[in-house]
């Protein structure tokens, strides 16, 4: 019948780019992941693992391959870049259940890309505690050439952070066609991440939850395509509604 | 004739104080009935079919007067597929019940009945009741639904024609088995217009007891109109429109007929249509004339306004959609004029059949094409009628994402052993061949996802009891599943309500939105694209948009020269295959037997002259350059469905020809695709081949690799997901975490296409895509007819007869297959802009 999605090609020039944070040099990924070279530290946010499960359990059985397909995606990219250093930046769990849930096979993925790797995991509100059977170290956040990363981005104190929580999208129209694409979101000191796992949904960066972290100040978006990273101007972007 | 059947006395007494007869088709019915032996009646309208199907119930309740007193329940259930036919015809046998002082109850069932009384009708049940495929599976779906059925005697099925063959078709079909199961003895009563094949609705009525030996069919009681209808094709003055579907050329011709008439109903295919005809009539209407607008998004309330008012005499004329396209019995029309090509010859003689309910007269009717294509179409569905000639109901197998839903209604009703289910599925003829197998798959992924690589058995939510019989594993996805049941997946809808005006407001922060009337309900994705303060038309008004709260789109009155129209998506019905055929003839000589206008024939010849008109039986494809670009053009009248999947699939094939496709535009009659490189030079020099371009061999992989990423698929699939429940409808504004699974279906079917990809879900949405969405089938069956008859003809300049398809471009919208190439090209914009270069 239906044969599998093709994958986008690790050749692609629109792969990668250079970005620059309080005069850090980092590298966005297509795949929603952030290379730091100097570090050799790979970077994702809001994995989500079995979120599938979570709604088996109140009787919606969703395809339950969203752990097996976000681990999956992680190892390649890990895989490409040759981390050292992996940071999942928070919510990789998607509650505090989720890891009693996942499967073995899955759970064997997990495993094989934590060895000889660091592995942190950074709690987030989804996983306020993570599971020491997970590996790896468990921190709150972690501050690195005075870049704070983060699960939730904080307005107050948070200038030269990388976080996640926000899910960020990005709506475009182009040509009639209206897209809706994960994304990067960032200024000169603050980066918010793309989620990572595979069946997470997004907020629109317009929604004024996004004001107090960019205010009005020019921000930068990198959005996903199938085969790339793309930077999209801010007057490109739509609103999800004309919403008042 | 036989006249040994007599009616009940009240009856007879009721007929004889109006001086009518009985009609022998009704006799019949009745004697039907007292023989106990379903029926199918096929009778034009007007014919008083309605009360013909529903005589043996007077006949049986007159017959048994204590009935009521004794307790008993409902006996006759009478569905319709449309809400608006159940009010009409609750409102039709209301009054003679009344003259004839039977004490007969008669309530109707909808999604708009109230709680309470649905609640009490569930208690006491009345006599008959009218309603819907989707209330009876509700109804079935509750632990009480045996009682309320227990007493059923009679089942009537209005419409018939329009039910089967669809996914409503399957769910009433498996309804009716369960009926089946719970009452004893049913009488099923199929009403439906003529139809080529009446063998599939005789059999859709009976209980199937050996499927796989033999097919049992019900008795057909059919009667034929003598008098055919007046049909005729709009004269205007005006030169017909090259392209287009406003047909905004002919409103002084059409406020002139319905100036003539009593009642006109003018019939439109989408209902951004009957908004622009509605608000241009508006225009034109020095006369004051009461004009209505009736179509499926309006608030209820108001369409059953309009309809009060028609039944009434009040109207002139109405604006309408297929809301109005079914049986409904307004006796005053006495002309229909049907905007835009009617797309099958079936659909046109039921509209027809709206005007002058009477057997002894002719139905009065006027087609407006839109353009000059539709004027071959109307041309041929005039043909058709005249020569009697109906589309065929296509054999369908029942649908595998209804099943799944019936499965969990069954569950939710009360456990029950996966035997007697399987028998008893397999006794609705949509169902008599699903295999055991099949059936199990079903059923698995009903209790636990079917998935192949990982179990939910943790999560089941049918589990095993003691006595062998599966039961639900918890009451609270009962609640859930009602929720969703029913066939018809609808974009998500948003409230429109009126409220003030607040433009003299300048903070955006004092805008206070709060509610006034309710208009109707429009597609959310519509919404999504105003700006505040856009103007826009809707039921028949102005507004202007005021902005969104929670689920609620706000709008004022404003005076706006140039209102946006709302493009509803849907609605629009492919040509039918018995139709495309004729219009193929017509072309085929030059119309010049056919009684067309002279501006379509003057085109027509001057094709003949410029290329070539193609044979009845031959398929012409034509390239040309123009402004740089070359075009290839493909005339095969099959449907916009079935075009666009052919033009998505040659330009797959394009591309890797490297002949650099740019983009494409299909129609109903034709479709265009334009290149970068010279096509026709490719095609000369044998580069191309175009019997190769037009092989039947694009079906298999090309048409796999596009199925796996194409937005019809996609929807297909969404469609299958929440019928079958594996998402649940989603509802806007709910709350933010809401939103973010708006986009899961498209999710979850690409995890099932990667990790999982003979599911069962992916079957049922590539056997839908097949039929239905993309057409494949009639595709499959083009390509193999046209192997060998493909004329090519190469020209300097375009072709009178793609010009209609070439204006097209620009106002339909160009069909893309990678997001990709758009991201860059804006990405690249940026880059430039910004001097990173």
């Amino acid at each position: 019948m239906l044969s599998s999605v093709s994958n986008c090609s690790a050749q692609s020039k629109y792969r990668s780019h250079y970005i620059s944070l309080s005069d850090i040099t980092l590298v966005a990924d297509m795949t929603g992941a952030l290379y730091w070279p100097s570090k050799s530290m790979l970077i994702i946010a809001d994995m989500h693992l079995e979120k599938g499960s979570s709604f088996a359990v109140r009787g919606q059985l969703l395809p339950p391959y969203d752990t097996r397909d976000t681990l999956l995606r992680l190892a390649q990219v890990i895989n490409f870049y040759q981390a050292q250093t992996i940071v999942a930046l928070g919510d990789s769990f998607h509650d505090k259940k989720a890891f009693d849930r996942i499967g073995r096979e899955d759970l064997e993925i997990l495993r094989q890309i934590q060895i000889g790797r660091n592995w942190i995991w950074i709690r987030g509100n989804h996983d306020p505690q993570i599971c020491s059977a997970a590996g790896g170290e468990c921190l709150k956040e972690l501050l690195i050439q005075g870049l704070t990363l983060r699960h939730e981005p904080n307005p107050v104190q948070g200038k030269h952070e990388i976080a996640g929580h926000m899910h960020p999208v990005a709506k475009l129209k182009l040509y009639g066609h209206s897209l809706r694409l994960s994304c990067f979101v960032l200024n000169q000191t603050r980066l918010v991440m793309p989620a990572f796992g595979s069946y997470t949904g997004g907020l629109n960066v317009l929604d004024p939850a996004f004001i107090p972290l960019f205010g009005n100040d020019e921000l930068v978006v990198w959005v996903q395509g199938e085969q790339g990273l793309y930077p999209i101007a801010k007057r490109m972007l739509r609103k999800d509604y004309a919403a008042c | 004739m036989q006249h040994s059947v007599c009616l009940p006395v009240p009856i007879q007494k009721w007929f004889f104080s109006r001086g009518w007869e009985p009609r022998p088709h009704q006799l019949k019915l009745l004697a039907q009935g007292r023989a106990r032996r379903s029926s199918l009646l096929i009778a034009p309208t007007g014919a008083g079919k309605t009360f013909a199907g529903f005589l043996p119930t007077l006949d049986d309740l007159i017959s048994i007067p204590e009935r009521k007193r004794q307790g008993a329940g409902l006996h006759t259930l009478y569905i319709s597929p449309l809400k608006a036919l159940a009010v009409d015809i609750e409102r039709n046998l209301k009054i003679p019940l009344r003259e004839m002082q039977l004490p007969i109850t008669v309530e109707t069932r909808s999604g708009d009945t109230s709680p309470a009384k649905r609640q009490r009708q569930r208690i006491h049940p009345p006599d008959v009741l009218l309603t819907t495929p989707e209330q009876l599976a509700l109804l079935l779906s509750n632990e009480d639904g045996s009682y309320i059925f227990t007493d059923l005697k009679n089942v009537i099925i209005d419409e018939l024609h329009a039910l089967t063959g669809s996914k409503r078709g399957d769910l009433l079909a498996l309804g009716l088995a369960r009926l089946r199961t719970i009452a004893v003895d049913l009488l099923t009563i199929g009403l439906s217009a003529t139809v080529a094949r009446p063998t599939e609705l005789r059999a859709y009525l009976m209980q199937q007891r050996y499927p796989q030996q033999q097919t049992d069919i019900a008795d057909l009681v059919y009667l034929q109109s003598e008098i055919k209808p007046d049909i005729s094709i709009l004269e205007t003055e005006k030169s017909l429109p090259w392209s287009g579907h406003t047909s905004r050329y002919a409103i002084p011709d059409i406020y002139r007929a319905l100036k003539q008439h009593r009642l006109t109903l003018i019939f439109v295919n989408t209902r951004s249509q009957a908004e622009l005809i509605f608000q241009e009539l508006w225009y034109a209407n020095e006369a004051h004339l009461p004009i209505a607008l009736h179509h499926g998004s309006l608030d209820s309330q108001k369409r059953r306004k309009v309809e009060t008012a028609m039944a009434e005499g009040r109207l002139k004329a109405v604006v309408c959609t297929s809301t109005l396209d079914l049986g409904i019995d307004w006796g005053n029309i006495d002309l229909v004029i049907n905007i835009g090509a009617p797309k099958g010859a079936s659909r046109l003689i039921q509209r027809v059949g709206r005007a002058n309910h009477r057997l002894d007269e002719p139905s009065k009717a006027i087609l407006v094409p839109a353009n000059r294509f539709e004027v071959l179409e109307c041309r041929a569905a005039v043909d058709a009628v005249r020569a009697g000639m109906q589309d065929n109901i296509l054999t369908h197998a029942g649908t595998l994402d209804v099943l799944a839903q019936h499965i969990m209604s069954t569950a939710c009703a009360g456990p029950f052993a996966t035997n007697d289910l399987y028998n008893e599925i397999c006794s609705a003829q949509p169902y008599s061949y699903l295999t055991k197998k099949m059936f199990e798959r079903v059923l698995n992924f009903v209790t636990t996802g079917g998935y192949a690589l990982r179990a939910y058995e943790r999560f089941a939510r049918l589990k095993p009891t003691k006595n062998g019989l599966l039961r639900l594993a918890h009451p609270r996805l009962a609640k859930q599943h009602r929720l969703n049941i029913g066939t018809i997946v609808n974009s998500p809808m948003v409230k429109i309500r009126m409220t003030h005006s607040h433009k003299k407001k300048s903070s955006a922060r004092d805008r206070s939105l709060s509610g006034g009337r309710v208009l109707g309900e429009m597609e959310e994705y519509f919404i999504g694209e105003l700006k505040i303060g856009d103007a826009f038309i809707f039921a028949g008004q102005v507004l202007r948009f005021e902005g969104m709260r929670e689920t609620d789109a706000y709008v004022s009155n404003a005076a706006s020269d140039d209102p946006l129209i709302p493009s509803y998506r849907g609605g629009k019905f492919p040509l039918s295959s018995h139709l495309a055929s004729r219009v193929r003839i017509i072309l085929a000589n030059g119309g010049l037997n056919n009684d067309l206008p002279t501006s379509v024939q003057e085109w027509l010849q001057l094709q003949h002259k410029k290329s070539i008109l193609p044979g009845p039986n031959e398929v012409l494809v034509e390239t040309f350059s123009r402004q740089r670009r070359s075009y290839i053009v493909a005339y095969p009248f099959e449907g916009r469905l079935t075009h666009q999947t052919l033009g998505m699939l040659l330009t797959r094939r394009l591309q890797r020809a490297n002949a650099q496709p740019l983009g494409f535009v299909a129609t109903d009659y034709a479709l265009s695709i334009w290149c970068a490189k010279d096509i026709g030079a490719m095609l000369k020099t044998g580069r191309l081949d175009v019997e190769k371009l037009f092989n039947e061999d694009m079906l298999g992989d090309d048409l796999e690799a596009w199925l796996a990423e194409s937005s019809l698929m996609k929807r297909t699939f969404r469609m299958c997901a929440v019928i079958a429940g594996l998402i649940e409808c989603y509802h806007p504004g709910k709350t933010k975490t809401g939103r973010q699974m708006t986009a899961s279906s498209d999710l979850m079917f690409d995890m099932l296409c990667k990790y999982d990809p003979n599911h069962i879900l992916l079957e049922a949405a590539w056997n839908d895509a097949v039929t239905g969405l993309l057409d494949i089938g009639r595709l499959g069956d083009f390509l193999k007819r046209i192997k060998t008859q493909i004329r090519h003809i190469n020209l300097n300049k375009v072709s009178p007869l793609s010009v209609p398809i070439l204006l097209e471009i620009g106002q339909e919208r160009v069909q893309l297959s990678q997001p990709d190439d758009l991201l860059r090209s804006i990405a690249l914009e940026l880059i430039a802009e910004a001097g990173l270069d």
